[in-house]
């Protein structure tokens, strides 16, 4: 089996954000693998012990992008791609980055691609799709549970709470949604096995990509923080009376209810 | 200059969806005076056109086809695209829903054209709309434009935008496009519904969530009640997914889902950042917390200290006066 693994970087989830001219600082930030792209990796490395094959991790990004495409390593992939697109182009969007990684993946012959549902940076849950779309492949979103069984593959699908029981074929590419399994730790050998495993670099030129071909469609030409909410009332007195407050408050001042 | 918007309308068990109708006054928006024309896709469809109308599209596009009885992105984005070749649109609005963000990458991709996703306000109209849209989960928001003046593609957040006032005086034409649906690659066998009383999460105007204060499963309970009574949907936080309390689909945050409600309460959540991310757009926070430090009350616009296995109760009976008085 031929699996790859699409990821990409992200803001760990404790950090605030903190905007210096406009710009979103990076300076002292943590950073760790998209937490949805991690179920995708777990996934990846669980179908290849047990059906053989390699997991190859690939994502987009500058040279930062190292840390964590070793924590992939670490975990089980067996190689990892970097298509360092930075010094060739500033700004890219889903249709950009989407048209990047199908380049690369078009002659790869993958039977299994996968990534996370949604990046918690930017949030649009775009790429997967349009990168199935672009190779001509089928997809399916926000699994929850995969089975693959020679060339089918079994899939329970998360749609708004309710479960979706999906067969589809190979080729597929498919978003890992919470709850498709528990991402590993990486261990300390796999810590060290990872330091001598395969990292490529690339860069667009290797791909035969020119700049036009992935110029952005869509461009943000603000970035702001919402308005800090207040502080409101904590009620006082006897819970009953404090219960009585809040619904009439709810009623009269906020008028929700 | 005026453009021409294609809105998909979100059928579910029958009836349509309201961010459907949020999505028609966003085109509207767009539209700048031009032509809105509502897109219904399914087996048997046609009826619920009036109601698009109703709500303010000008006209209606469907395409049936028994193939197109269930969703699959396959089968939708024929029809849809069929129709983006008949009616040549500038721009196009979906919901942010399940569909809608399975669906509008496809299609932007056929299209070769941006996509701008989970849109919460558009600022200014026509050329020159700004789509504003949460960044980390909210911790942030951007506003995106459209380059080059390339197709206008957008999903909307449920519960943001405001439909617009229903008038069923409002008629307009409705055409069906014929289209040959084939090669379907996806097959879904069965359908498990967990959301049982049918009340989405993404689109409630009231959640009640519970944290790692509700203490178990069954804990829960109370807060189904008065989700329930009030017409809502129950979420959690990490704490309490990670413990077993309930199902991952009920998470709310940095992982797990992003909600705007009317009301949102939170009982036992201590308000961790990722939690915050996930909520704190919400119009009204309620918190009850047996903390009174607990971070939550910091965003929370009423708060109560106090067990929620006390609080709860009491407000399910003070709420269900209220009810019965109006």
């Amino acid at each position: 089996m031929n699996i790859y693994v699409l990821v990409k970087r992200t803001f760990d989830t404790e950090e605030k954000i903190v905007l210096d001219g406009g710009i979103i600082q990076e300076d002292g930030a943590e950073f760790i693998i998209n937490p949805y792209d991690e179920y995708a990796i777990e996934e990846a490395i669980q179908i290849r012990d047990a059906q053989g094959g390699e997991v190859t991790v690939v994502t987009i990004g500058g040279e930062d992008v190292e840390k964590q495409l070793r924590t992939a390593l670490a975990m089980g992939a067996d190689k990892a791609v970097l298509i360092n697109a930075e010094e060739d182009v500033e700004d890219l969007d889903q249709f950009s980055i989407a048209y990047i990684l199908a380049e690369y993946l078009k002659d790869k012959k993958a039977d299994l691609i996968l990534g996370g549902n949604v990046a918690i940076d930017g949030g649009s849950g775009q790429v997967g799709p349009r990168v199935a779309e672009l190779l001509g492949i089928n997809y399916v979103t926000t699994i929850t549970s995969l089975e693959i069984d020679g060339n089918i593959a079994k899939i329970v699908r998360d749609v708004e709470g309710d479960s979706e029981v999906i067969e589809a074929t190979l080729p597929l590419l498919v978003t890992a949604q919470q709850g498709l399994n528990e991402p590993r730790y990486p261990s300390l050998p796999g810590i060290m096995k990872a330091k001598k495993k395969p990292l490529e670099e690339l860069e667009l030129d290797d791909l035969d990509i020119d700049e036009d071909d992935v110029e952005a469609k869509t461009e943000t030409v603000e970035i702001f923080l919402p308005a800090q909410k207040e502080a409101g009332r904590v009620l006082q007195g006897e819970l009953q009376d404090q219960v009585k407050e809040l619904v009439q408050l709810l009623h009269s001042e906020a008028k929700v209810i | 200059m005026t453009k021409k918007v294609l809105v998909l309308g979100e059928v579910r068990e029958g009836t349509l969806r309201n961010v459907s109708f949020e999505a028609i006054a966003a085109a509207k928006t767009i539209a700048d005076g031009g032509e809105v024309i509502g897109v219904l896709i399914g087996d048997a469809v046609e009826s619920l056109s009036a109601e698009l109308i109703q709500y303010g599209a000008d006209r209606i596009v469907t395409v049936e086809h028994p193939h197109l009885k269930q969703y699959t992105s396959d089968g939708f984005s024929q029809a849809f695209v069929a129709v983006t070749e008949a009616e040549n649109p500038d721009a196009i609005v979906f919901g942010h829903t399940a569909l809608g963000k399975d669906l509008s990458p496809k299609i932007a991709s056929k299209l070769q054209s941006g996509l701008i996703s989970d849109v919460t306000t558009i600022e200014g109209n026509g050329d020159d709309a700004l789509f504003v849209r949460p960044i980390y989960s909210g911790k942030a928001f951007e506003k995106v434009k459209v380059k080059d003046d390339g197709i206008v593609f957008i999903t909307v957040r449920p519960n943001n935008i405001t439909p617009l006032e229903k008038d069923e005086t409002r008629s307009g034409e409705v055409s069906s496009l014929s289209v040959d649906i084939t090669n379907l690659r996806t097959v879904i066998k069965e359908v498990v519904r967990k959301a049982a009383d049918g009340v989405d999460l993404s689109e409630a105007k009231v959640v009640v969530s519970g944290g790692r204060g509700v203490k178990s499963a069954e804990g829960f309970e109370p807060l189904q009640e008065l989700a329930k009574l009030l017409g809502g949907a129950v979420g959690a936080s990490r704490g309490a997914c990670d413990a077993d309390y309930c199902d991952y689909s009920l998470q709310i945050g940095q992982t797990g889902k992003v909600v705007t409600p009317d009301l949102y309460i939170a009982c036992g959540i201590s308000g961790a950042i990722q939690h915050l991310a996930g909520m704190s757009n919400s119009k009204i926070i309620v918190a009850i917390n047996k903390d009174p430090e607990a971070n939550i009350f910091k965003i929370a616009d009423y708060g109560i200290v106090g067990d929620l296995f006390e609080v709860v109760p009491l407000l399910i009976e003070e709420f269900k006066n209220v009810v019965v008085q109006s």
